[in-house]
């Protein structure tokens, strides 16, 4: 299984930090999963003009290649003037329209605002569901008052990301069962 | 009808399209040479001709995994190997490519072939090709439709007064060699939007409509938008000839057609898209009312006659190479359409 963690933000630290914790708790329960951390903050990715994502390279082509390549994606993202962030748009307009068609995409919310879950539930899985992702529906959603000097400080927290990190390799797990066992009643 | 060489009384047009596959065997990995998959390609439209199919075409794709990017050369050689079968593009990527060029390639493969070339012009799906021939893919609209229209300008005037945005003017421009019976069908390439199939009916061009999945209600829409927009802008559309084109693979069983056709579309999807062909969608691919022509010879036929119920075009055109399906498969295909799929369509889609 290959779980790419993708932080869609390329300022703060608060996404990264709690992708830091998530990637070390899946790397730690689950040594068998093929883990990458795409932090934006270390690419060059350039926005999106139409093409097809096969024809970017560089930067663009390592990034959209390594997600499309993923089982699951657990998706980092700031709140930024109650939207996501215009890197991590960009990286699903740089993404076929079907890109998450049989990948789990799970999500880990950082924000300065209480009420801004409402992005998530409004904003980042509507787009999530229409380019065809199964949904971990249980977010993990992160305030402010949750860090201290780069580190979480509460609990609650830590264990969200816990289950979060065990709900997106267990639907992984069983959609792809699902699948192959929907795929095998096929004569091709 | 006459106008695009279509005579309806001898029933569908049935034809085979290739954009020059050149893939590695989805379950070997081994990958034939360009100049084996180019004299392939020569072969098998001397083949088709042999066992009576009317159309063979070749289109350019500019990128990995084709091998007919100089697509009109095939067709030279095409038109020098047959002597019957009509040939053209499909389809060229006249976005890129300068009109007066393209119609002198095209009406000189029509003198070689002694009147039976045709031009299918597309707008490129892909946008590497605008970067390797020097264009800006933010022209990709004005592109097209101000070659499209010189295209259609040339075919029509021998001498032409023209100015546009994206070629030198033409003052008193004489474009020769004229088509051996002074014109040639020059057809317009839609993909499955509605919207290009309309601005093809309001230039009362006729429509070479892209069909590769789904269900063959969804296209009917298209072809409707098409053909009231061209009513609407004063054409006749009885005299508008319309060709479908899209996946095909015939074997003795519908089981049988799938187990060798899915490795290919699956492949070939996920090399050129990045995403393979889901199993699921290709499954629901058999049932009688979706578009692709995957299956038994008896089926096929079903397929094919509930199609032209339904879109009442004149042409069909099969993709049946699509992801690098191998040489002998293909002339089994055709032996098959041949023998047993051509005299069902002409029998039932004849207007004697």
């Amino acid at each position: 299984m290959k779980i790419v963690g993708l932080s869609g933000s390329i300022v703060g630290s608060k996404t990264r930090t709690s992708m830091n914790y998530m990637v070390k708790d899946l790397i730690k329960k689950y040594p068998d999963v093929e883990v990458t951390l795409l932090d934006l903050a270390d690419y060059h990715v350039q926005f999106s003009d139409g093409r097809n994502y096969l024809e970017y390279e560089g930067d663009t082509g390592f990034v959209t290649r390594k997600i499309m390549e993923a089982d699951a994606i657990i998706m980092g993202t700031p709140i930024f003037q109650a939207s996501i962030p215009a890197t991590l748009k960009n990286i699903f307009d740089l993404l076929p329209v079907n890109a998450f068609r049989d990948k789990v995409v799970s999500m880990l919310v950082t924000a300065g605002s209480p009420k801004h879950y409402l992005i998530a539930e409004q904003q980042l899985k509507p787009i999530l569901a229409y380019m065809k992702a199964q949904i971990v529906q249980t977010y993990v959603f992160i305030e402010e008052k949750d860090f201290q000097r780069k580190e979480i400080v509460n609990d609650d927290v830590l264990f969200r990301i816990e289950r979060l990190v065990e709900d997106t390799v267990v639907l992984t797990k069983t959609y792809t069962k699902m699948r192959e066992a929907k795929e095998a009643t096929y004569d091709f | 009808m006459e106008n695009y060489r279509i005579d309806q009384s001898e029933g569908l047009e049935f034809g085979l399209y290739t954009l020059g596959d050149h893939i590695p065997h989805p379950l070997t990995g081994e990958r034939i040479s360009a100049q084996q998959r180019i004299h392939e390609i020569i072969d098998l439209a001397k083949l088709a001709e042999q066992v009576g199919i009317d159309f063979f075409s070749v289109g350019e794709s500019h990128q990995e995994y084709f091998a007919t990017q100089a697509h009109s050369v095939v067709l030279a050689a095409i038109a020098q190997a047959t002597s019957k079968i009509k040939i053209a593009s499909s389809s060229t990527i006249i976005s890129t490519s300068d009109p007066v060029r393209v119609f002198e390639d095209f009406s000189t493969i029509d003198l070689i072939s002694r009147g039976r070339a045709e031009i299918i012009a597309g707008r490129a799906s892909r946008i590497g090709l605008f970067d390797l021939l020097g264009y800006d893919v933010r022209d990709y609209e004005e592109l097209y439709e101000e070659k499209f229209e010189l295209l259609l300008k040339i075919s029509k005037e021998e001498v032409v007064n023209w100015s546009g945005d994206f070629r030198a003017p033409l003052n008193n421009a004489r474009v020769i060699p004229r088509p051996q019976n002074g014109s040639m069908p020059i057809w317009r390439a839609v993909g499955g939007h509605a919207a290009s199939a309309i601005k093809a009916g309001n230039a009362g061009v006729p429509m070479f409509l892209a069909t590769l999945g789904g269900p063959a209600t969804s296209f009917k829409a298209t072809i409707d938008a098409y053909r009231e927009a061209a009513k609407r802008s004063g054409f006749d559309t009885a005299t508008l000839p319309i060709a479908t084109a899209g996946f095909f693979h015939v074997a003795e069983t519908t089981q049988q057609a799938q187990s060798e056709a899915y490795p290919h579309i699956n492949q070939g999807m996920q090399l050129i898209n990045g995403q393979g062909y889901p199993k699921q969608h290709f499954a629901q691919g058999a049932d009688s009312r979706d578009v692709m022509n995957i299956g038994s010879p008896q089926q096929v036929i079903e397929k094919i006659l509930y199609q032209h119920e339904l879109f009442g075009h004149q042409r069909y055109i099969a993709q049946m190479d699509f992801g690098g399906v191998p040489y002998e498969k293909l002339v089994k295909n055709i032996e098959l359409i041949g023998t047993e799929i051509l005299p069902a369509i002409k029998k039932y889609t004849a207007k004697k």
